[in-house]
């Protein structure tokens, strides 16, 4: 735990590369902790837009999910992201669905 | 403690009357599984089962609450938790394996879940293989009849076709065709025929380093067949909304954008996804990074040491009940394409 905020540590998910340093350990670039996830964060940005919604990294042991009216909500990792997102944007969010699609294919950069 | 550490925990699972008990008895017979815990489920008044199973293995436990899929996960967590603190206390032997026979009737999907997703269970435990007993005699009826032994089936990473020998009819290529089409990825035994060696069938698994890249093959060994179309999809029949596919990429994957993706796809269809298996070829790392997972649930990502053939792409061979091809590879593709996209920003 963190003895200046009371934030206990969170539980690896599959997604961390650090949670499985096996795996990742040939990395030509090694990112570190707080480099992968910030950068996570800016792709799930790009598929959040589509809700109106924003992800950022907040002190690299949670992420904080908002929607445009500032509404916020605090995730643990991407598992929890999904159903925090769909119950927030009032919408199902389906990588399937095709105007979510059609949106990223549309996407160049934003 | 790490994956290769844990307990593997094997699922012996397979409709009514399909030999689930007579195959354990028989693996529980050799050498390499002497120390191996079972778990029975007591279905029923009379607990055959166990019965039978007792004079096997001195260490059953029985599920006294009936069907293990639905009502007792509870159970089956205190069961296992139960028999690993006897274990840590030096009451029983340090068993290095744990055998669950489900019931015929269960849905393992839940089974698998308690061991994986238990916060307690994976700190000690690991999913090993799944193996799923069929009755070459009646399994025409079964699948046609009933959408837990289809289900079973499909979940299996290994296929165990018993009663060959009593199979008049004489339909196996049909009965092989079938399993193929409903689960690609898992090796078929003949139990009437075979020497099964217990090896092949429980202990070679993905988390084994000598076996891993051979486990690895056997997922993508009927690769070709499977990424140009939906295979074996006949929506006349009746377990035909189950069916595999397998996704093909040229160019390298990103792992955070897959990782989003699969995500994304598991919560909004990971009742449909039955499983998922596949080999990656990751941006930036120079080997492959072997995913699985079993509906909800991704095991954590498994390093290859190499790349088990020439062929450098991405596979992955989804198992799935009603989900298209078409629209799954666009989806990847196009998240995928965002990471490529922000090039500046690995």
């Amino acid at each position: 735990m963190c003895g200046l905020c009371g934030v206990l540590g969170v539980e690896d998910h599959w997604t961390d590369t650090a949670a499985s340093p096996a795996v990742f350990a040939g990395r030509k670039t090694p990112r570190t902790r707080r480099h992968e996830r910030q950068r996570r964060a800016v792709l799930a940005n790009r598929v959040l837009a589509f809700y109106g919604m924003n992800l950022s990294d907040w002190q690299g042991t949670r992420y904080l999910l908002a929607t445009a009216t500032g509404r916020t909500q605090i995730i643990d990792h991407l598992a929890a992201l999904w159903p925090a997102a769909a119950k927030m944007a009032k919408t199902p969010c389906d990588p399937l669905d095709p105007a979510l699609i059609t949106s990223l294919e549309a996407d160049r950069g934003r | 403690m790490t994956t290769e550490s844990a307990i593997p925990v094997n699922i012996i699972t397979g409709f009514l009357g399909s030999g689930k008990t007579t195959l354990l008895q028989r693996l529980l017979r050799s050498p390499q599984l002497a120390n191996t815990a079972v778990l029975i489920n007591e279905f029923g008044e009379v607990g055959l089962d166990h019965m039978l199973l007792e004079a096997v293995d001195t260490e059953t436990v029985v599920l006294q609450s009936g069907c293990i899929c639905c009502t007792i996960r509870g159970d089956l967590k205190d069961s296992i938790s139960a028999l690993y603190g006897k274990r840590e206390r030096g009451e029983i032997p340090p068993f290095e394996r744990l055998a669950i026979e489900t019931t015929g009737l269960a849905d393992p999907a839940p089974i698998l879940f308690t061991v994986m997703a238990d916060p307690v269970l994976r700190h000690h435990f690991r999913l090993g293989n799944v193996v799923t007993t069929v009755d070459a005699v009646n399994a025409a009826r079964h699948m046609a009849d009933n959408p837990e032994s289809v289900k079973q089936v499909a979940i299996a990473d290994r296929l165990v076709l018993t009663k060959t020998d009593l199979d008049e009819a004489g339909d196996e290529a049909e009965i092989h065709a079938a399993l193929r089409a409903l689960n690609p990825t898992a090796p078929i035994f003949e139990a009437a025929s075979d020497e099964i060696e217990p090896d092949a069938l429980i202990a070679n698994d993905i988390h084994d380093p000598a076996g891993k890249t051979a486990e690895v093959r056997h997922w993508l060994a009927r690769e070709a067949d499977l990424s140009e179309t939906d295979h074996g999809h006949d929506v006349n029949r009746h377990d035909g909304d189950i069916h595999a596919f397998c996704l093909i990429f040229e160019k390298p994957l990103d792992w955070t954008a897959f990782g989003i993706w699969l995500t994304m796809l598991l919560h909004a269809h990971g009742e449909a996804v039955l499983r998922v298996k596949g080999l990656l070829n990751v941006v930036d790392l120079p080997a492959p990074v072997a995913i699985h997972g079993v509906q909800h649930l991704v095991h954590p990502p498994v390093h290859l040491e190499r790349w088990p053939d020439r062929d450098r792409r991405s596979r992955i061979v989804f198992i799935v009940r009603g989900l298209e091809r078409g629209p799954i590879l666009r989806s990847l593709a196009a998240f995928n394409r965002l990471a490529e996209e922000r090039a500046t920003f690995r």
